[in-house]
């Protein structure tokens, strides 16, 4: 029985690491500019797609990674660009169905450009399990929690310590107030979608070898990733991860101690009551309403 | 691509603009509503080709009784909801002779009322068994039934001794069902169910059910289930060094499969239609000249075949048959002669319908094959 | 100008059926489109008067329909009967769940009605005994109001068509009343309503039932007119797609959410015919209305065509009011 437990913690946490990825990815948008990015699951898909057809057009992985990132970061700025700077203005919910949209958009595009199959990104080092006291372990997944990892702290400290993230955040407090210190809002949010989707790309690149991918995979990431951003309070990266991580072991634990046909039910329950509790997620700002 | 539409668009406008002149020699219309996008898109979307690639090559060489067959198709992305809403639009708007579709079994189902109210002959290209059982007077289906796939790992699992199952199964129609033939046919073969778990279709980590299969004290272990799933759950046991033989269902029949699960796919037993294994039938077996023949046909224009559009072939087959039979797109003439088909020889075995069986396949259309070297082999 | 709208609407409705008799896009599509609506005003209730999101909806959607498949074909109650209880169970959950649901805000009560939504899809799938698992529930009997069998897709419209305009001429009176005041404060300031001595919790849970109302029971007509359920209807997709509609009708407009539900299910309806190419062609009109017309498209249209009958008037030389 503890090997069995340590094993479900150990896939709840691969699955949650993949969960937080996707969910910082909805913070950073977030802080920025108060949208809630519903195509944040679509970059990851994008990454993923993308780095397998420049795999397979002959690129090594490393480099068809880092081609595809920067593409994807690039689709996220003509987003922003295209979609949502024109829509300055519009309501909360008008800006979320442009951003449904633009997920339909990228899925449709994936569709006509790389069809309906389902690929696998090889692993990037081998599949060889690795054993720790009865449970195991892919070499991937701890790629996956080690970069993950990584992304945390640089993030963190992108935010905390450096002027370019200071001003990000600054947009989204007080987008007029920050323009008047001399921020350029218009280049802050670019560079916010542009960071969110390399991001999510990244995400996208490191779980393919896990989850497989295609042009559908983003739904269900993006979810996922949405509820732990949530969960840990919406603006907060590090709750996002917190959110992330939560989610996925108590999906595993739910799965392996409870039903595996209700774990999703099981982990949506434990997050409904979270926020019956907790109203502004775990890590959430209590912030007082204007009136 | 954007080129083609625009010249499918003009055609069909020409055609259109030709029909009425030409008034007699209308076209025969196929309808169809298959799940080309969604969790079954790769089981609807070589049927579709398949259907595509036919009715072209039965047009260029004259159509059927002189006249062209015209195919109508929806997608239905697995929602039995649209599947309803688009075999109205196929009876009642494009009035279509004959329905050729419905990929996944609740597609089917959903669609079955209708189909039978309005008197319109349906081939559908689902698994469950359920769907011809109690025979539907309109209905009939070309792929073999679960409980046939059941069966027949059933049998291998006996051959080898082996008593004690665990069963892993998705979410999805196919999945449930599968999984309730797993269980209603375990006493016939004296085997004993000893673990029964679930996952969702979308789920990227099956580790935590087998981890609390591990303990059952299950002989092998049987997985039901679609799309990228089946190559999860076999990638996760050779993670977690469950070295018990896996099974998988009929639905996993794809190179995509081999190539998803990779090394781990190794050794992996499924009941399978011929046409995978085509080559390694011997010289004599007359399904050989046409699995291959089709193979031949689908590789050069999309690559890897897989056994699901040999169902659509199946179907698109059996119908244009019967038309030819009836003399004409008449529905309720060509409804008995689907009946009617004997011997007919296609891809997933020789079909033999009668009005008290609307499918006609019988278990030995099934090989059980395993996969060694990236490839399958028949092991019987 | 309520009246005049609501008569002019009503009248289009009851002609197309005469005008193009037996038409596939009027008798199905609109049977379809008339669900809908009555599904997208009743959301508007919540989201557009009271600002309160739900992603959650085909939940209570999915209530309605299953109860009228579970109590039908396995326990043989009369339709009429098991709408009712449907409409019961639904109005039930939705009042239990309002008060601690809806304390929450803005992404945070996006969060919990989703994660209601995707409970009760889980069941939907997982109690196979009871819902017949994914695949459904096959064999529902069609709606039999005291005697008179709603078999047709000519008699579904009719009824379909009817309710439809009673959930607008209801959603119309509920907007003008006592509750719907309260409900605009509430969407204004929550906290200046409560001050004014609103009792915005009342307010609010009131509304959340009657919306759940108004979907369990197009869910009902739906299980009925189908007469066949699978919890893909009911899916995440399914009340994404809800809230679109609102949206892209025009929030806090009762029209503004028939419009948008009309428009979206001929937008789903016709695409089909470009295959491959739906989605992206879904997506991209999708963000085009939302950037050009972000109030939506009956406000948005309205504007625009005011603006240009000012302009024609003014160029004829009656100067504009």
């Amino acid at each position: 029985m503890p090997e069995q437990l340590l094993q479900f913690l150990a896939t709840g946490v691969t699955v949650g690491s993949i969960y937080a990825l996707v969910g910082l990815g909805f913070a950073l948008i977030y802080n920025a500019s108060d949208v809630v990015n519903f195509a944040q699951g679509e970059f990851v898909m994008l990454g993923a797609m993308t780095t397998v057809a420049l795999l397979n057009a002959g690129l090594p992985l490393a480099l068809a990674g880092v081609v595809a990132t920067l593409l994807t970061a690039l689709v996220g700025l003509l987003l922003e660009r295209f979609a949502i700077e024109p829509a300055a203005g519009a309501s909360v919910v008008s800006t979320i169905i442009i951003t449904i949209g633009a997920a339909i958009f990228l899925r449709g595009v994936v569709l006509l450009l790389w069809g309906k199959g389902f690929h696998a990104l090889p692993p990037f080092t081998g599949d060889a399990p690795i054993q720790f006291w009865g449970a195991t372990l892919l070499p991937q997944s701890l790629w996956v929690l080690g970069i993950t990892a990584l992304l945390v702290v640089l993030v963190r400290a992108f935010f905390n310590h450096t002027l370019l993230g200071k001003a990000l955040l600054a947009c989204s407090f007080n987008r007029n107030a920050a323009q008047l210190v001399g921020i350029n809002v218009r280049v802050m949010l670019r560079l916010a979608y542009a960071l969110s989707a390399a991001l999510g790309a990244l995400a996208g690149i490191l779980v393919a070898p896990i989850t497989f991918t295609s042009y559908e995979a983003g739904v269900m990431l993006g979810l996922k990733g949405f509820s732990a951003a949530i969960v840990g309070g919406i603006g907060n990266p590090m709750g996002a991860v917190a959110g992330g991580l939560l989610l996925g072991v108590l999906e595993s634990l739910g799965a392996g101690l409870i039903s595996s046909g209700y774990k999703d039910a099981i982990a949506f329950l434990f997050v409904l009551m979270v926020l019956f509790f907790e109203p502004t997620g775990l890590f959430g700002h209590k912030t007082a309403e204007r009136v | 691509m954007k080129d083609r539409v625009w010249s499918n668009i003009l055609v069909s406008a020409l055609l259109l603009a030709g029909a009425q002149l030409a008034g007699a020699a209308e076209p025969i219309k196929i309808g169809s509503f298959l799940a080309v996008t969604g969790p079954a898109s790769f089981l609807g979307d070589p049927e579709l080709k398949t259907l595509q690639m036919y009715v072209e090559d039965i047009n260029a060489r004259g159509g059927v009784k002189g006249r062209k067959l015209e195919l109508l198709h929806y997608d239905t992305g697995g929602n039995a909801k649209d599947a309803v809403s688009f075999s109205k639009r196929l009876i009642k708007n494009d009035n279509v002779d004959i329905i050729i579709g419905g990929t996944t079994t609740g597609d089917t189902m959903a669609v079955i009322p209708d189909v039978e109210k309005e008197g319109i002959p349906f081939i559908s290209l689902a698994g469950a068994v359920e769907i011809v059982e109690p025979v539907k007077k309109w209905v009939f289906k070309t792929p073999h039934t679960d409980r046939m796939a059941v069966a027949k790992i059933y049998e291998d699992l006996r051959k080898r001794g082996l008593t004690k199952v665990a069963l892993i199964t998705g979410d999805g129609g196919f999945d449930k069902s599968g999984r309730q033939q797993l269980l209603d046919l375990a006493p016939q073969y004296g085997i004993a169910i000893v673990a029964d778990e679930s996952y969702g279709n979308k789920d990227t980590d099956m580790t935590a059910q087998l981890t609390k299969i591990r303990p059952s004290g299950a002989q092998a272990i049987v997985n039901f289930g679609l799309g990228q799933a089946p190559a999860i759950v076999t990638k996760n046991m050779k993670q977690l060094g469950i070295d018990l033989p896996l099974y998988q269902s009929h639905g996993v029949a794809s190179k995509t499969f081999i190539d998803l699960a990779g090394e781990a796919a190794e050794g992996v037993r499924l009941p399978a239609a011929v046409l995978v294994v085509a080559e390694q039938l011997p010289g004599a077996d007359p399904q050989k000249p046409i699995l291959l023949d089709y193979k031949k046909r689908f590789e050069a224009k999309y690559g890897p075949v897989s056994t699901f559009g040999g169902h659509a072939y199946d179907g698109l087959m059996i119908a244009v048959a019967a038309i030819e039979r009836a003399g004409g797109p008449d529905k309720a003439k060509v409804r008995d002669e689907i009946e009617k088909t004997r011997g007919f020889i296609g891809t997933a075995g020789v079909f033999n319908m009668s009005p008290t069986d609307h499918m006609g396949l019988s278990l030995d259309a099934f090989k059980m094959v395993e996969i060694r070297g990236g490839a399958w082999k028949i092991v019987e | 100008m309520r009246l005049l709208g609501f008569s002019a609407f009503a009248a289009g409705v009851a002609l197309l059926p005469v005008l193009f008799p037996d038409n596939y896009f009027v008798t199905v599509v609109g049977v379809s489109a008339g669900l809908h609506v009555i599904l997208a005003v009743g959301l508007n209730l919540l989201m557009g008067y009271a600002g309160q999101i739900s992603l959650g909806h085909a939940a209570f959607f999915g209530m309605g329909a299953y109860a009228s498949a579970i109590l039908t074909t396995r326990y043989a109650w009369p339709s009429l009967l098991a709408m009712a209880a449907g409409l019961l169970a639904a109005g039930l959950i939705a009042w239990l769940l309002a008060r601690p649901i809806l304390r929450l805000r803005g992404h945070y009560l996006a969060m919990a009605t989703l994660g209601f939504g995707i409970i009760v899809h889980v069941v939907m799938v997982q109690a196979t005994d009871w819902t017949g698992g994914p695949d459904g529930m096959a064999g529902i009997p069609p709606l039999n109001l005291l005697g008179w069998e709603i078999d047709s897709d000519r008699r579904w419209y009719g009824v379909v068509a009817a309710t439809a305009l009673l959930a607008i001429w209801l959603s119309l009176n509920i907007v003008d009343s006592r509750i719907g005041r309260a409900l605009r404060a509430v969407r204004g300031s929550e906290f200046a309503a409560r001050m004014m001595g609103i009792d915005t919790t009342r307010a609010k849970t009131q509304v959340f039932v009657v919306s759940a109302l108004f979907a369990a029971f197009a869910g009902g007509l739906f299980a009925h007119q189908q007469a066949f359920v699978s919890p893909d209807s009911f899916n995440l997709l399914v009340s994404v797609e809800l809230v679109i509609m609102v949206v892209l009708g025009g929030m806090a407009s009762t029209f503004g959410a028939a419009c948008g539900a009309i428009a979206l299910t001929l937008l789903n309806e016709g695409l089909v015919v470009f295959e491959d190419y739906e989605m992206l062609i879904h997506g991209a009109l999708l963000m085009t209305v939302m950037i050009f017309l972000p109030q939506g498209l009956f406000v948005g249209l309205n504007r625009l065509g005011r603006r240009l009958w000012i302009a024609v008037l003014s160029r004829h030389g009656s100067p504009p009011q």
